[in-house]
């Protein structure tokens, strides 16, 4: 029942295709009888204006990344910076289907692109990449470490993988106050190999908590490849030995990213536990802005951008729906200028006032 | 001749034990790995087993029998041949105490026969500060109203009083780690908590103090207020980027969205006798982390009120308790709910000469040194820090203003300890009061040792303060 990612649009015959390839071929194997697992996740239908919607979100990340890359540059944005550019399908396919009343979300350092997914407005988190005192987190977080308590986005953590014991966390939160709510629980495949992820999948199905680990797969932990770090390279299999159930999904196609995260919200819904879902991604910068990216040639990445990018594919499918160019275009344009004032907001937006030092240390007064 | 069988000690610091109950009666054949009796202490239930073959002569204690001394003869054996009734009258020449009497508990340990060792109380470093933690502080405590009736009670026991209180009065607060529910508690802290409370809110987790370290985080983080015990803080040190890295830290980095109400509670410091993986006190590594409430108590009700105020504190708080208090009876208030101010250290007894600041199982022997010192014309104040973070400078500055000399007693190394941190902010803060260096009473700068002697070598006693404290009153 596990298809291999076969992306239409894979760039087979060169390195990606090796990477892909040299993963075992599942296709023919017989589904593991003992228990149930749920069921092969469709496409999600969208309608014209939920496609043209995940557009807009993906295009948002896209440019408000590039304009980050450019502010990172310039000097505006200091230390670390992650960009989300090439994995837009997947924030956005996945978060699309949540219930924001009751779901959470949690994730690592790259979390721009999440915090983008929620709706939340891109100046304040600019501001909060060029640290100032009208970020997100007042600018004493920065780039790695955003939160939305109200949105109930949970972070923005720099430890890899320590996102995955907190998402647990959450997720018992949502069994013992009985609110009904799932976590979605991001991690990258090199978080994938840290040991508190399976202490985490253990007591996650021993108590069937309501939890989506989602391993978005972008196939290089920094500057290693997946199948040069893990000796199980399909990681959406890392659950078997706890029984968690696992599901590959096309991370570049965002419909596929929607179908797979509905299929895994009815099954950890349903009480049955906790579900692993690997989405195949790419991403096109270096792992950070301090990343020259020599550990894969420029035709890899140039492949990838030409034949399957999540924001193209959307696009031709819109073209296909017969949205006009002229729409498109406009479409384009508005997200310049919001990703524009965003990046003037967090230029000309004052630093924190020095007293702020001090603050939110601890929470009362001792 | 006949062999003693002696009550067995379950524990290092094991002094006496109920009784509960015997299995053989006089005149049963029994052989080796048969169980005998059953053995309680308030730590645990253990079998007591028969090493050697023989036939139950003479049963001396009766079941049911509380406070029977380590070593006590217990019962006699006789062996394959023997006459078991004439081996009886054996025990009558015993000249151990009977369990009810007053006994001198040095005598009974030098009982001895070549074949059975009596239980021997060995010197070791833990037994030095075990039995100081006799001492109860000599003030009274200005948070408790005056005339309040008073419970003797263990540090074990306030400790699960806190807890049950708090989760009586909150429904978010619940208890997770290893062996808290069924088994009750590797160390019965946790005893009868499942059955109030239920496997809902009283949660045993597998051994995987990273992954529930940051489950219990989590859970904070989402709204919940969890407790989350170590068997002991040794553990923690697979947990601790969760304490230090998401727990303390995210308020800050989220500008103060992200609060973390949760307790990181269990054992810290040296215990008897578990070695160097299992000796180490880690107050001065949490107490270092800023967005961490640090707690130590030295007694129970100190145990209690803070444990309470620990569980309602908005902010991540590393509680850290001791073993070897955990059995240690103290007056604790009768109150409908006592909570103590977090980062207030406590005056356990008035002084003119010197202060001793200590903290943990260090108080009790920075008030046996004190009580020793008052004998030789030396007036010691000593001062229960309670909270290492934040830390309570004004009393420690108070206090040194008016004794002008200073002595700090960590039961933990030398290094970058609490110790250095006082020795430093009275250097900065309180100079013109000092008359003399500041001196501190620490554990030798070794991994603990096993071998009893050197155990006793590396840990504080009483007689290093009584001499720290000389030093500095410039006598001897």
């Amino acid at each position: 029942m596990k298809q291999d990612y076969r992306h239409p649009h894979l760039p087979y015959g060169n390195e990606v295709f090796l990477i892909v390839a040299k993963a075992p071929v599942r296709t023919n194997e017989p589904p593991i009888p003992n228990r149930e697992r749920p069921a092969e996740p469709q496409p999600f239908e969208a309608n014209p204006e939920q496609l043209l919607q995940f557009y807009k979100e993906m295009l948002l990340i896209r440019r408000f990344e590039e304009k980050a890359g450019q502010l990172y540059g310039l000097g505006f944005i200091g230390g670390f910076c992650h960009l989300y550019i090439g994995q837009e399908a997947v924030a956005v396919g996945l978060q699309s289907a949540l219930d924001g009343e009751r779901d959470s979300v949690i994730t690592g350092y790259r979390d721009h692109g999440h915090m983008l997914a929620y709706g939340i407005d891109p100046k304040v988190i600019m501001a909060e990449l060029t640290g100032r005192a009208a970020g997100i987190s007042k600018g004493k977080g920065g780039s790695m470490h955003m939160f939305s308590t109200e949105k109930r986005f949970y972070g923005g953590h720099g430890i890899v993988g320590a996102q995955v014991s907190l998402g647990t966390g959450l997720a018992f939160k949502h069994k013992y106050s009985g609110d009904g709510g799932v976590c979605l629980a991001y991690f990258g495949d090199g978080a994938a190999n840290q040991g508190q992820v399976y202490e985490s999948f253990n007591m996650a199905e021993l108590w069937k908590l309501p939890i989506i680990f989602v391993i978005e797969n972008n196939q290089y932990a920094m500057g290693t490849s997946v199948n040069r770090a893990s000796s199980e390279d399909q990681l959406y299999r890392r659950g078997e030995s706890f029984r968690i159930p696992g599901i590959q999904v096309d991370g570049m196609d965002v419909l596929a990213c929607r179908g797979a995260a509905e299929e895994a919200l009815a099954w950890v819904r349903a009480g049955k536990g906790p579900v692993i879902l690997e989405m195949k991604t790419y991403r096109y910068r270096g792992h950070s802005m301090s990343d020259p990216a020599k550990y894969r040639s420029r035709d890899e990445v140039q492949a990838v951008r030409d034949k399957s990018d999540p924001i193209e594919h959307v696009k031709r499918l819109l073209t296909e729906q017969g949205v006009k160019e002229e729409e498109l275009k406009k479409v384009e344009q508005d997200i310049r200028k919001t990703v524009n004032e965003a990046a003037d907001f967090a230029e000309s937006t004052p630093e924190p006032e020095v007293g702020e030092l001090y603050t939110d240390v601890l929470v009362e007064t001792y | 001749m006949a062999v003693e069988i002696k009550m067995p000690a379950l524990s290092p610091t094991m002094e006496e034990g109920t009784l509960a109950k015997w299995l053989v009666k006089e005149g049963d054949q029994v052989k080796s790995g048969d169980i005998m009796a059953e053995i309680e202490t308030d730590k645990a239930t253990m079998e007591f087993e028969a090493v050697d073959e023989g036939t139950v002569a003479k049963i001396l204690v009766a079941e049911g029998t509380d406070n029977v001394k380590v070593g006590t003869v217990i019962m006699t054996l006789a062996a394959e041949g023997e006459d078991a009734s004439a081996a009886a009258p054996a025990a009558t020449k015993d000249d151990s105490p009977a369990p009810q009497a007053k006994a001198d508990e040095k005598k009974a340990d030098k009982v001895e026969d070549s074949a059975h060792p009596a239980q021997e109380k060995v010197d070791t470093g833990a037994r030095q500060l075990f039995e100081a933690a006799a001492h109860k502080a000599e003030v009274e405590n200005p948070e408790v109203p005056a005339g309040t009736e008073m419970v003797k009670t263990t540090v074990r026991e306030a400790l699960r009083d806190a807890m049950a209180e708090e989760m009586r009065a909150d429904e978010r607060v619940f208890v997770m780690g290893e062996e808290v529910a069924q088994y009750q508690g590797a160390y019965k802290v946790t005893q009868g908590l499942l059955d109030e409370f239920g496997d809902k809110r009283v949660i045993d987790t597998p051994i995987t103090e990273y992954g529930f370290a940051g489950v219990g985080t989590g859970a904070a983080m989402g709204g919940l207020r969890p407790i989350v015990e170590f068997m002991t803080f040794n553990f923690a040190m697979q947990a601790i980027d969760h304490i230090i890295n998401s727990a303390a830290k995210t308020n800050y980095m989220s500008g103060g969205q992200m609060r973390c109400p949760i307790v990181f509670r269990g054992p810290n410091g040296a215990a008897s006798r578990v070695g160097a993986q299992h000796s180490q006190n880690y107050a001065p590594w949490y107490a270092s982390v800023p967005g961490l409430i640090v707690i130590a108590p030295y007694d129970a009700q100190d145990a209690k009120g803070l444990l309470k105020a620990a569980i309602r504190s908005e902010d991540p708080v590393v509680f850290l308790e001791n073993e070897l208090l955990y059995g240690r009876s103290f007056d604790v208030p009768k109150l409908d709910d006592f909570v103590l101010p977090i980062g207030k250290a406590r005056i356990m007894r008035e002084g003119k000469d010197v202060t001793i600041v200590s903290y943990s199982i260090g108080v009790g022997l920075a008030l046996e040194a004190a009580e020793t010192l008052a004998g030789e014309g030396i007036d010691a104040e000593v001062i229960d820090l309670r909270t290492l973070r934040p830390l309570d400078r004004k009393t420690v500055l108070k206090s040194l203003a008016k004794t002008n000399r200073i002595v700090v007693v960590e039961e933990g190394w030398p290094t970058c300890s609490i110790a250095s941190e006082i020795a430093a902010f009275v250097m900065e803060e309180g100079f013109d009061d000092l008359d003399a260096p500041i001196l501190r009473v620490t554990d030798e700068d070794v991994p603990l040792p096993y071998a009893a002697n050197l155990e006793k070598l590396a840990l504080i006693d009483a007689a290093k303060v009584v001499k720290a404290v000389k030093k500095v009153c410039y006598k001897g």
